[in-house]
């Protein structure tokens, strides 16, 4: 076996240099290549959740509400037919719940879709169909003008068994993005 | 060393889940059904695998003092070079495992065997080991999401077999990840010590 290097100041801070440095490189390149395909992948899951949780619509427009981007759509004749909205609450179970929600004309809840959850599995995790059309929680077609709370605190929503914080965090990524829709809805 | 005791140390002998009993917070994390077992032992496989190699290739130019930072460094970009490709090219599967990949850098398996293996041996064994432990820790890691995405879902690899039942939830969570954890090895040792 090769005689080992010595751990003088000099020769650690050299080996330690170059590890790095070559580390260094090597990640700045995996970075450069994957940084399309990375893009290119949350961009097609925003679109397919902008897609599903909107009513049928011709064509969709960006509007900016408060420095942000929300997506709204239009008919043939060019009225709002709906608007997807993603909003997120910092009180789920597991950490922040962003979910990008759907309405439409009326101002209803015409969909949503969970963009990104930390909940439990088998508990809070199941948010994606829980509140899904058909189902126990159903809220699509709810009118968030009364801000939609949990049966627990006296609302209207079904939450989750075993689930009431990752429910009650849902109910308030609606109301938030209700409150962006009422903003966008007016121009 | 012979080719035949790595691959039998790996796998069974020094199995990094049963007998070792190292990088048990991924285990118990990751084991919520046996695909995101599976594909946290093989990412965890990949790792061990080239960060074995390259340091068994740098063993004797590294410093005995600095070894460890030099190891974390290694290792921490592989992970990251895994963590970058997966989020690139199989976003479902980063959606699910993605809090986890950061973490096997600090999973004790990885810098264990660098500090217990590569470090002392070439670089053709240093493979096989990372390799073969990895496996070892995949194939751990696959039986313990098995149990416990059938005992807590009711369901194999994905595919529900009892359909509408919600199974027992404790098994998903992490107390039902010790029971099994702890049976499962229980078995596991019953057998090696017959065999």
């Amino acid at each position: 076996m090769a005689k080992k290097v010595q751990s003088t100041l000099t020769n650690m801070l050299v080996v330690l240099t170059c590890i790095s440095v070559v580390a260094a490189l090597a990640l700045a390149l995996v970075s450069n290549v994957t940084a399309e395909p990375i893009a290119q992948a949350q961009k097609a899951k925003t679109e397919a959740a902008i897609k599903a949780v909107l009513p049928t619509f011709d064509q969709l427009e960006e509007v900016t509400i408060d420095g942000n981007t929300y997506t709204k759509a239009v008919d043939a004749q060019g009225n709002m037919v709906g608007m997807a909205i993603e909003a997120k609450s910092p009180k789920g179970f597991g950490g922040d719940l962003v979910a990008m929600v759907g309405f439409n004309a009326e101002g209803k809840v015409s969909g949503y879709q969970i963009l990104q959850t930390a909940e439990t599995p088998g508990l809070g995790a199941k948010a994606g169909e829980w509140f899904q059309e058909g189902n126990k929680g159903n809220v699509i077609g709810m009118d968030p003008s009364t801000p939609l709370s949990v049966k627990k605190d006296g609302g209207q929503v079904d939450a989750i068994s075993g689930s009431t914080i990752t429910s009650r965090a849902f109910c308030e990524i609606i109301n938030n993005a209700y409150q962006i829709y009422l903003k966008g809805g007016n121009e | 060393m012979k080719t035949s005791d790595i691959i039998k140390n790996g796998l069974i002998k020094e199995n990094p889940t049963w007998v070792l009993v190292l990088g048990m917070c991924p285990t118990l994390a990751t084991t919520t059904s046996a695909i995101n077992g599976m594909c946290m032992g093989l990412a965890t496989t990949f790792v061990l695998m080239m960060s074995n190699t390259v340091i068994s290739l740098l063993k004797s130019v590294i410093p005995d003092k600095v070894r460890i930072p030099s190891f974390i460094v290694v290792i921490a970009t592989f992970v990251t070079i895994v963590q970058l490709v997966m989020q690139g090219f199989l976003p479902d599967l980063y959606e699910t495992l993605g809090l986890f990949i950061p973490l096997i850098v600090v999973n004790c398996i990885v810098l264990g065997r660098a500090e217990a293996f590569a470090s002392k041996n070439n670089v053709g064994n240093s493979f096989l080991d990372g390799l073969f432990m990895g496996l070892g820790f995949t194939w751990a890691l696959t039986l313990i999401g098995f149990f416990r995405e059938l005992l807590g879902g009711g369901a194999v690899f994905g595919h529900s077999i009892i359909g509408g039942n919600d199974g027992m939830l404790l098994f998903i969570l992490a107390p039902g990840g010790f029971l099994v954890l702890g049976y499962l090895m229980a078995l596991v040792r019953k057998f090696q010590k017959n065999s």
